[in-house]
């Protein structure tokens, strides 16, 4: 057995078997994993804001999708993976607080889903599955050693994506 | 208008939030006191400048389950208050309220306990506001409370994206309160944006 890489809020890493990688307790942010199925490389990221352009203190790359994507997709492909062999899987962009006002401020995790698919897109990376949206928080753990996600929920049962 | 830096706040504005946060966890401490009839304590409040990856750990670990309640701010102090309280500590709260009727530990909350779970969240919220109010002549209004049971990371993403925003850290200020046998126990949190940091400090003299 590996060990386990952990990625935090704001936050990215690469993994290659026999090591898995997890995030935990995605609310409103999203998790990315980038996997080359072929050569097992894999790598993950949690952001938590879908634009960097429209925010002035944007040092640390990983807190958006925009340039946290792009840093995790330079990172597996300097470990080697094969920019056409690429695919995504992606978790998370909850609502978390039911709230039925039209505040901008709490739909936060839809417009990141969005940003996310529309850098993937832009890079050309296709999404193979996807578990996102809904109300309640999700934990992630991916195995590059045979390319499956899980994905854990509170009350509900493991998914495998 | 005090101009507030994360990183670079002196001791003198730490100890000025602190003291917000004593005042404000004291009244809504006293409140939940009242509620339930029980004796509750509250710690000395504490002021956090955390990393976003260090936040998901602050109340047991990030998929550790809990309460949030949500309540937005407007008016002169904008941001938000949240109250977070483990599962079992919530369970125990709502049995103290609805004189010892309640479900079991491991039972899903009926609708009878999340409605008496939020009007707790709603009154020590409301405690807490209005000390606040009242120490700094600020006009605070609050959302209804929201609320939310599920994992801790997943639930402080929440304000950690608003600081995501401004800062790649957060400040919080954060109080734990428990009773004697540590059965009630929970924390309050205040996460006002940076210019309302700013606008507290300025009513307060610095």
């Amino acid at each position: 057995m590996g060990t386990m890489v952990k990625v935090g809020m704001a936050d990215l890493n690469v993994c290659l078997p026999p090591d898995s990688i997890t995030t935990l307790g995605l609310g409103s942010c999203v998790g990315i994993v980038l996997y080359d199925p072929a050569k097992k490389i894999s790598g993950m990221a949690h952001v938590m804001l879908p634009d960097s352009s429209r925010i002035r203190n944007n040092e640390n790359v990983a807190k958006f999708a925009d340039t946290g994507i792009q840093e995790l997709y330079n990172r597996v492909i300097k470990l080697g993976a094969n920019r056409s062999a690429l695919i995504a899987k992606i978790a998370g962009g909850a609502q978390m607080f039911a709230f039925n006002s039209n505040n901008e401020m709490l739909k936060v995790g839809i417009r990141n889903v969005e940003a996310v698919k529309n850098k993937l897109a832009s890079l050309h990376i296709p999404i193979v599955a996807e578990d996102t949206g809904l109300n309640y928080g999700r934990t992630i753990e991916f195995y590059p050693e045979n390319g499956s996600l899980l994905v854990k929920s509170v009350g509900k049962p493991v998914k495998t994506l | 208008m005090a101009e507030v830096k994360l990183d670079e706040m002196n001791h003198m504005q730490f100890d000025v939030l602190r003291e917000i946060g004593n005042i404000g966890a004291g009244n809504a401490t006293t409140a939940l006191s009242q509620m339930l009839s029980a004796k509750i304590d509250m710690k000395v409040p504490k002021i956090d400048l955390l990393e976003f990856k260090e936040l998901g750990e602050l109340i047991g670990g990030a998929e550790n389950i809990v309460v949030g309640i949500l309540l937005t701010l407007q008016d002169d102090i904008e941001g938000m208050m949240m109250f977070l309280v483990e599962k079992k500590a919530a369970k125990s709260m709502v049995k103290l309220l609805m004189g010892g009727f309640g479900s079991g530990d491991d039972e899903e909350f009926s609708e009878m306990e999340l409605s008496a779970m939020q009007e707790i969240g709603n009154i020590i919220a409301g405690a807490y506001l209005s000390s606040l109010s009242a120490l700094t002549n600020m006009k605070i209004t609050s959302s209804v409370p929201y609320m939310a049971i599920d994992m801790a990371g997943a639930i402080l993403s929440v304000p950690a994206i608003e600081f995501g925003k401004i800062s790649d850290k957060a400040l919080l200020i954060e109080t734990e309160f428990g009773d004697v046998g540590n059965e009630v126990n929970g924390y309050f949190i205040l996460i006002p944006t940076l210019e309302s940091y700013g606008q507290i400090l300025t009513s307060l003299g610095l």
